[in-house]
């Protein structure tokens, strides 16, 4: 086996890997802060998907525009869905969570396919076939221009709990509930501005992954799982560790189908899934609680 | 007081659930139970086939005369409601059942049909074993895998005669589901057998049917460097698959498939757009020349105006048949007793008919053999017809002309 | 107390006679409802009990049905053999991803997420088990549809309605049991508040395990009952998370860690869905996707409103209980 071709496929690993670690992070952050594990996370991603497309295709507007649009939607869609359905639900047990978002996530499957019916949808841009050649390695141009708008996103998002006031309140919310009730913080708007962001995260990378992959309402539980995946094994809660995990997950993946059959590489996320939650339950950068 | 409210409540809900479906008439009607995978993962072929189903009653009608009624289920690709569906339109009085394109599906409603003794036409679904469990009502209308595999090797070969071409590697690529695994058996059967055939297998990578993402199989079969891609795919991972090749700019003789779906479907095409252009599908397929072809796509256009037969030319055809097979066995048996209905249907002999090959007629397991396949190969944005010569609107082209973008 | 017992003897004599006056088609739904009443129960031992909430229960149901399938596949082994094969099995698993993740302090959502993990594992394993049939699946021979051959448990489908419904009966007799034993008692004080069940001096390591064994033994038992009565196995199918929400439904709906809870969700939420796609039907909608749009609104408001389920509220209702 030629080194190009591990390099070649390192390479796509990692750009990959931003990316569904971008999607991972909206599920870290939402964690992090509000408690609540978003099993909703991969369907709420394949609507973005969608948006991405239909704006595509009846305004021509390129998927890294749509940006603006489809996240500045799912941030209000985000702080509604918390505080509307969700909020009564933070003290209620894990299943009764569980068990709301999973009817959330079969209405938007079954929405999509009423309204956009079976077939994938797709978006055609001139630069989706092209790629980079750096010396012997093949760089596909859709996937690094994802990547980079992964780590922009992924940037902002960490300047902003570090540097202003409302990210420093949420994570002072995150940290101690009560003592932010009794500052007189309201916690409520906190978590739903929280899960609005965790929606902007899944809306940038739902406009994104358009270009890599077609759409369908099916899509979206195995984006979900891979998205508990990457946040566990990069730490659940941590936003680093959540890019981490998915560039870890994308490369191990690359590795695992090219050393191994490629039919089974999933299984090699999933295996490293439990190694993480039996040696370091906390994830690789999460804290110790 | 309570509690007796509350057992006659019970009782009462017992009652209504043991209701008997509809009085039994005798309506000069096949009533045909029609259950597909509507939703669910299986969605879009589901609703295919549908098209297929629903232009059905009119052509049968003008055809045999004979007054055919659908009774359509959605199984939402779900295994437990494709058996309780089927059930239900059994006890709904459905004479036969015609479904459902997945062969786990397939069966359980093959259970459920030989348990009430109603006969169940399969329209799609290519795992062998349903035909090999001594049923007395199932029938397939539909190549099993191995048949597939073999109509597609020998396809394979007279694709390169025609062409005067002679590769020599293939790398085979494969979906690991059922119907994967199937063709994959199948292969590493036959293809040692055909000695015409020069090419041999130098790498085999299967993939996930769920990936998303193909950019290491793509780099492994890249490195393989095969004179042609053989592949048996699905229909998303097949148009990942075709632009990955594009992005890592491997480009191979062709990519001819022994017989998967995928590259003849619609969304190919539209995904894809020129990039879709000489890709191969050996398939089960219908004969675009023949007499009943043109009535059902006449009736197809009449009911979708914006579609085109091509697009659904296997999903459809093959459903098309299956309720036709039904209900030329309703007006030869001239009943609607499934018993007698099932005995019609074995002794099936259908000429004039829409897929390529033999006449319609079913073996002692309930499978028609003979079934033909032709080479379609995509040319201008349609999936085209181009071996064997007799059905052929077009010539193959292989290797296909080198990619550019336009 | 006798009210409750003779509404219940009432509903066993009521499902006892329900096949000599229901439709083939009332017997499939209600052997489905007891499938998942049945399953139900056995995931509420884990989660209603001892509070340990599994999301990947189908692991237990697959490889139970795997392994009593393989041995009738390649052997002709009927399933009393390959039961205690199944249980050993499905116990030895459980015991095994409950002593990791109990020796390793996991719980919560961790917990749920590790059981989602190893079934997942588990399905893409099974896709590479040629021997198993792969992901082309393993297909039991059907055979002697009209005659109740018990010993290799073949027979039409009135006979595993009642295997079914047995297993129900007697799930429902060990769930009291237990609940009013010690364990149960042990469970509980885990369930509501694990460290001070400690600081009581329960060894909860041990009784947790022992509510994962209970649990993935009688998981087991279902997933030898689908092998055979569906007689056709795909990984896909049998191992996938849909398969493990599906199983959690019932209880949850109709009430975590009640003895009825996992039966009156089972037969609501199929009934319900049969009445959706019927009701459609009747008002002429027949947009795929739909009737799943109207089931999710469904679920979204009994969790929304009824937080512990159907069944509590019910039962009060009912002058069942106190």
């Amino acid at each position: 086996m030629s080194l190009d071709l591990v390099a070649n496929v390192v390479v796509a690993g990692v750009l990959t890997g931003l990316l569904y670690g971008l999607m991972a992070l909206g599920l870290s952050v939402i964690f992090g802060v509000v408690r609540v594990v978003n099993f909703a996370h991969g369907e709420m991603m394949t609507v973005a998907m969608y948006a991405a497309t239909v704006l595509f295709a009846e305004l021509g507007l390129d998927p890294f525009v749509c940006v603006l649009p489809v996240a500045a939607a799912f941030f209000v869609f985000g702080y509604v869905l918390q505080r509307g359905l969700i909020n009564p639900f933070i003290t209620r047990p894990e299943h009764s969570q569980f068990m709301l978002l999973v009817a959330v996530a079969m209405v938007l499957v079954n929405a999509l396919l009423m309204v956009f019916g079976p077939s994938a949808r797709t978006v055609q841009v001139d630069y989706q076939l092209e790629s980079f050649e750096i010396g012997k390695i093949l760089v596909d141009k859709a996937r690094l221009y994802a990547a980079f708008a992964a780590v922009i996103t992924a940037s902002a998002l960490f300047a902003f709990f570090k540097l202003t006031l409302v990210g420093k309140a949420i994570r002072a919310a995150a940290d101690n509930h009560l003592g932010a009730l009794v500052v007189g913080l309201d916690v409520k708007h906190l978590y739903a501005l929280t899960f609005g962001l965790g929606a902007v995260c899944v809306a940038v990378a739902g406009c994104a992954m358009v270009l890599l992959v077609d759409v369908t309402p099916p899509l979206g539980p195995a984006y979900t799982l891979l998205a508990f995946v990457i946040v566990i094994v990069g730490g659940l809660g941590s936003m680093p560790g959540a890019l981490l995990g998915g560039m870890l997950i994308g490369v191990s993946e690359a590795l695992a189908g090219l050393l191994v059959a490629p039919s089974a590489k999933g299984m090699f996320s999933f295996g490293l899934l439990i190694l993480v939650l039996l040696f370091r339950p906390q994830g690789l950068l999460g804290k110790k609680t | 007081m309570k509690r007796r409210q509350f057992n006659r409540a019970l009782a009462a809900a017992a009652a209504f659930s043991a209701l008997p479906g509809i009085v039994k008439a005798q309506a000069p009607k096949l009533k045909v139970g029609v259950i597909l995978p509507r939703s669910g993962y299986l969605g879009f072929i589901g609703q295919s086939c549908q098209k297929g189903a629903d232009l059905a009653p009119g052509v049968i009608k003008e055809m045999l005369g004979v007054d055919v009624e659908l009774m359509n289920a959605d199984f939402e690709s779900n295994v437990d409601t494709a058996r309780t569906r089927a059930e239900r339109l059994i006890q709904e009085g459905a004479h036969v059942l015609v479904g459902p394109f997945d062969s786990g599906a397939a069966a359980a409603i093959a259970q459920v049909a030989e348990q009430r003794g109603v006969p169940f036409v399969i329209n799609i679904a290519a795992a062998p074993q349903i035909t090999e469990q001594g049923y007395k009502y199932v029938f397939r209308n539909f190549q099993t895998a191995i048949d597939i595999v073999r109509n597609g090797l020998d396809l394979i070969g007279d694709l390169f005669q025609a062409t005067h071409t002679v590769p020599r590697t293939a790398v085979y690529m494969h979906v690991n589901d059922t119907f994967g695994q199937a063709m994959t058996k199948g292969i590493g059967a036959l293809l040692p057998r055909r000695t015409q055939l020069p090419f041999k297998i130098v790498d085999t990578i299967s993939y996930d049917p769920a990936a998303k993402d193909l950019t290491v199989e793509v780099s492994k079969a890249k490195a393989a460097n095969a004179d042609f891609l053989l592949l048996v795919c699905r229909l998303n991972d097949a148009i990942i698959l075709r632009r990955e090749m594009v992005k890592q700019r491997w480009n191979p003789m062709g990519i001819v498939s022994p017989g998967s779906p995928g590259m003849y479907e619609e969304q190919y095409f539209k995904a894809l757009g020129k990039l879709s252009d000489y890709s191969i599908s050996n398939v089960p397929w219908y004969n675009p020349n023949s007499k009943l072809t043109k009535v059902v796509e006449k009736a197809f256009l009449k009911q979708n105006p914006k579609d085109k037969l091509d697009f659904h030319g296997l999903n459809a055809g093959f459903t098309f048949e299956a309720i036709l097979i039904a209900a030329d066995a309703y007006k030869r048996a001239r009943s609607t007793d499934p018993k007698t209905l099932a005995d019609a249907i074995r002794q099936t002999n259908i000429v004039d008919k829409m897929s390529l090959g033999g006449p319609i007629k079913f073996n002692e397991k309930g499978q028609v053999e003979g079934i033909g396949s032709a080479c379609v190969q995509n040319m201008n944005g349609l999936p085209t017809v181009v071996l064997p010569q007799a059905a052929a609107k077009a010539k193959p082209v292989f290797p296909a002309p080198y990619y550019k973008k336009t | 107390m006798s009210k409750a017992s003779a509404a219940l003897a009432v509903l066993a004599a009521l499902l006892i006679a329900l096949p000599a006056f229901a439709g083939n088609y009332a017997l499939s739904v209600a052997t489905l409802i007891l499938y998942f009443a049945y399953t139900g129960q056995a995931w509420n031992v884990m989660m209603g009990f001892a509070g340990q909430l599994s999301l990947g229960h189908a692991l237990y149901v697959g490889v139970g049905a795997y392994a009593a399938g393989g041995l009738f596949f390649h052997y002709g082994i009927g399933p009393w053999a390959g039961l205690w094969l199944a249980i050993a099995l499905c116990v030895a698993l459980g015991l095994f991803v409950g002593f990791l993740a109990f020796r390793f302090g996991i719980s919560g959502v961790y917990f749920a997420l590790l059981t989602i993990a190893f079934a997942e594992f588990t399905r893409i394993g099974f896709d590479h088990l040629d021997w198993l049939g792969g992901p082309g699946g393993m297909f039991l021979k059907v055979a002697q549809r009209d005659t109740w051959d018990i010993l290799n448990f073949r027979g039409p489908p009135l006979m595993y309605y009642y295997a079914i419904l047995f297993l129900c009966a007697a799930a429902l007799a060990l769930c009291r049991l237990l609940l009013r034993s010690k364990a149960g008692y042990y469970w509980q004080a885990i369930r509501e508040n694990e460290e001070a069940a400690q600081a009581l001096g329960i060894d909860t390591f041990r009784w947790k395990m022992l509510a994962v064994a209970i649990s993935s033994a009688m998981t087991a038992v279902s997933g030898v009952f689908f092998a055979f009565y569906y007689n056709n196995l795909f990984p896909e199918q049998i191992f996938h998370i849909s398969r493990s929400i599906e199983i959690i439904l019932g209880p949850v709906i109709g009430g975590v860690g009640t003895l009825f809870g996992p039966i009156l969700g089972a037969a609501v939420l199929t009934l319900l869905s049969d009445g959706i796609t019927d009701g459609l039907a009747a008002l002429g909608w027949e947009i795929p996707g739909i009737k799943q749009v109207f089931y999710g609104v469904v679920l979204l408001g009994v969790v929304m409103f009824l937080p512990n389920g159907i069944w509590p509220p019910l039962a009060r209702m009912l002058r069942l209980r106190k």
